[in-house]
């Protein structure tokens, strides 16, 4: 059931809302029946059109809609004998980021991701899923626990951003994501990132550096924040509406770009108006490009880490001029 | 008698057009204790304040005279040039806005890759160049990072980077993300391979450079004062919403945290570097007196390669 309402949303939930009431209503008379089919296809085709016209701005409201399911709605979906693995064994434990290990498809898997709050008493202790470098630090112990024990790494991004401040700067937050960005890109095992909500900028590629990035389709990736990045380039953070077009930051803008490898349907009308559905299309897309990367690897774990290599080498657009 | 004090002929030729672009001032005044200098002498004692001791901005073809040894600097990948992968616009094109960075720099871009020798220690380097766009990564200056370390993995030769950039440029979107994991990956390599990479963080470095290369060096150092950080100090401030604690993410405040190796001053940085280097390449010591160095430099070449 919803609780949050997008605008764009509104039509749809509304109409929605009367079927429901017509559904009471209704004695179950032959008329009310077809009036009640005809009224849920109008709803359908209400939402398709409105979610195939969704602008980029749409789109990062969506994937920071607070009904959307996060990390460890996904994974209790698609994975079984979840037990979670915490600390970063130096100085805390950061509850921001989730991790452990889990089964998918049978298949022992080390997991972790981002965990944001379902409320406000959740995200106080989540931190809104803004890690601080403990939780980077807990991160990097799960890589190694991984390649130590051949287990495939899956990672799911959901935040804003890393967390700015005081004490994340006198623990070295710079340093923590950027370490978590060399253990990835030697990690002896494959290894697969889904941004299933907000992939916000360092703190959102810390645990991103994989063979495959997968997005699912109303997920968002960006190197700042709309609004941080209206602030700074346009003087006003209300012009964040345009800064979200300018900087191509939807699932398949990030497609086109080159950097997501793969963009996951979601359920009609979004992740949080049908968690299965959407889920179910993970799984498929994570167990195919498991499988892909199995048979890289049984080329050689070089193999593996020659095409990551290459993957992110290729990352840019560089021209060139004659004679310089 | 100070290593540093170069003849003008030493600085190559950019650096001497970039000179031309200075404010014609004859007198700079400081900005930390506004004692009046000759330009020309400040230039001299590598824009260190010769009162209070203030590293004052430092235009990066003097950055690089003052680092290598004359007449050692070659510098690479000058072909390369940032499009517009986006197109991108928010008060002006982004392209626009790249070529007046060209023509208030002087550069072409952020980033000035090459090779050359640090106190008689053949290196890969390379410098970042505040004043192109605050010195932002976009993913020229992501493949030149890279380059930087896949040409010392091919010459065998320790790798150094001179930091101080804003972070990722926002005109390349998650383009610039990414060249946070293009440059890591590069820097592992030389990891893997045993070849030291130095690390030096100038004022300022932040965001996506803060978080990628810059803190990953097997030694970093920083400049007095230097601010580096994850956040910028005006991002913290309104997330926490109180004041920052004075000399909050400057070097001292680094060095007190763990987060770097060591604070050089600008005439000490150059030579604790080569110091290093030698060290960590099997590099025989420097002997201090000229007369000496003949015989030195015979029995380097006697040694066996590291």
């Amino acid at each position: 059931m919803t609780s949050k309402v997008l605008e764009f949303e509104r039509p749809i939930v509304e109409l929605e809302g009367k079927i429901r009431e017509l559904k009471l209503l209704s004695s179950g008379s032959q008329e009310m029946a077809e009036e009640i089919e005809r009224l849920e296809e109008k709803a359908r085709q209400l939402q398709r059109e409105r979610f195939a016209a969704l602008t980029p701005w749409e789109q990062v409201q969506l994937a920071k809609h607070p009904d959307r399911p996060y990390t460890l709605d996904y994974l209790a979906e698609i994975a079984t004998e979840f037990l979670e693995l915490r600390g970063d064994r130096a100085y805390a434990d950061d509850p921001a980021i989730v991790a452990g290990m889990c089964r998918i498809g049978g298949r022992p898997v080390l997991t972790l991701g981002h965990q944001k709050g379902r409320n406000t008493k959740e995200n106080l202790f989540r931190n809104f899923g803004m890690a601080r470098p403990e939780g980077y630090r807990k991160a990097q112990r799960m890589f190694r626990m991984a390649e130590q024990f051949h287990l495939p790494l899956l990672a799911f991004i959901d935040t804003a951003g890393a967390y700015p401040g005081i004490g994340a700067e006198e623990r070295g937050q710079s340093e923590a994501i950027a370490t978590c960005l060399e253990v990835l890109s030697t990690l002896r095992v494959p290894t697969i990132s889904v941004v299933i909500g907000e992939g916000g900028s360092g703190g959102a590629l810390a645990i991103g550096l994989t063979d495959r990035i997968l997005m699912l389709e109303h997920a968002v990736y960006s190197v700042i924040s709309p609004r941080g990045c209206a602030s700074i380039l346009w003087k006003d953070p209300e012009a964040e509406q345009a800064a979200a077009t300018q900087l191509k930051l939807t699932a398949h803008d990030v497609h086109r770009l080159g950097i997501c490898d793969e963009v996951v349907p979601e359920a009609p009308g979004g992740a949080h108006r049908g968690l299965a559905s959407t889920a179910a299309n993970l799984r498929e897309a994570l167990q195919r490009h498991l499988g892909e990367l199995d048979g890289l690897l049984a080329r050689g774990t070089d193999a593996l880490l020659a095409a990551r290599y290459d993957k992110f080498r290729r990352i840019g657009h560089v021209e060139r001029v004659a004679g310089a | 008698m100070a290593w540093w004090r170069r003849k003008k002929e030493a600085l190559d030729k950019d650096s001497t057009q970039a000179k031309v672009s200075i404010p014609k001032g004859l007198w700079s005044k400081c900005e930390s204790c506004g004692e009046i200098t000759y330009t020309d002498e400040l230039i001299q004692n590598l824009r260190v304040c010769p009162v209070c001791g203030h590293h004052g901005t430092m235009p990066t073809a003097e950055r690089i005279a003052a680092t290598l040894d004359a007449g050692t600097w070659q510098e690479h990948d000058t072909e390369l040039r940032s499009g517009d992968p986006l197109g991108f616009f928010d008060s002006q094109h982004y392209k626009d806005r790249i070529e007046k960075a060209v023509r208030s720099s002087g550069a072409t871009e952020a980033f000035r890759s090459g090779v050359g020798d640090i106190d008689g220690v053949p290196v890969s380097i390379g410098f970042f160049a505040f004043e192109f766009m605050g010195g932002s990564m976009g993913s020229v200056v992501g493949e030149k990072v890279t380059r930087v370390f896949e040409r010392a993995l091919e010459l065998s030769r320790p790798a150094v980077v001179l930091s101080a950039s804003g972070g990722a440029r926002m005109q390349e979107g998650v383009l610039s993300l990414m060249q946070m994991a293009k440059t890591s990956a590069a820097r592992a390599r030389l990891r893997e391979r045993g070849l030291p990479y130095i690390s030096v963080v100038l004022h300022p470095t932040t965001g996506g450079v803060a978080a990628s290369f810059a803190t990953l060096g097997d030694i970093i150092f920083a400049e007095p004062k230097a601010l580096v950080g994850f956040a910028g100090p005006r991002v913290i401030q309104q997330t926490i919403g109180q004041e920052l604690p004075k000399g909050f993410q400057r070097a001292e405040f680094l060095l007190e945290h763990g987060i770097i190796d060591r604070i050089a001053s600008r005439h000490e940085l150059k030579e604790q570097i080569a110091t290093l280097l030698r060290m960590m390449t099997g590099l025989p010591a420097k002997a201090p007196p000229p007369e000496a160095a003949e015989a030195e430099a015979a029995s380097a070449e006697a040694s066996p390669a590291p």
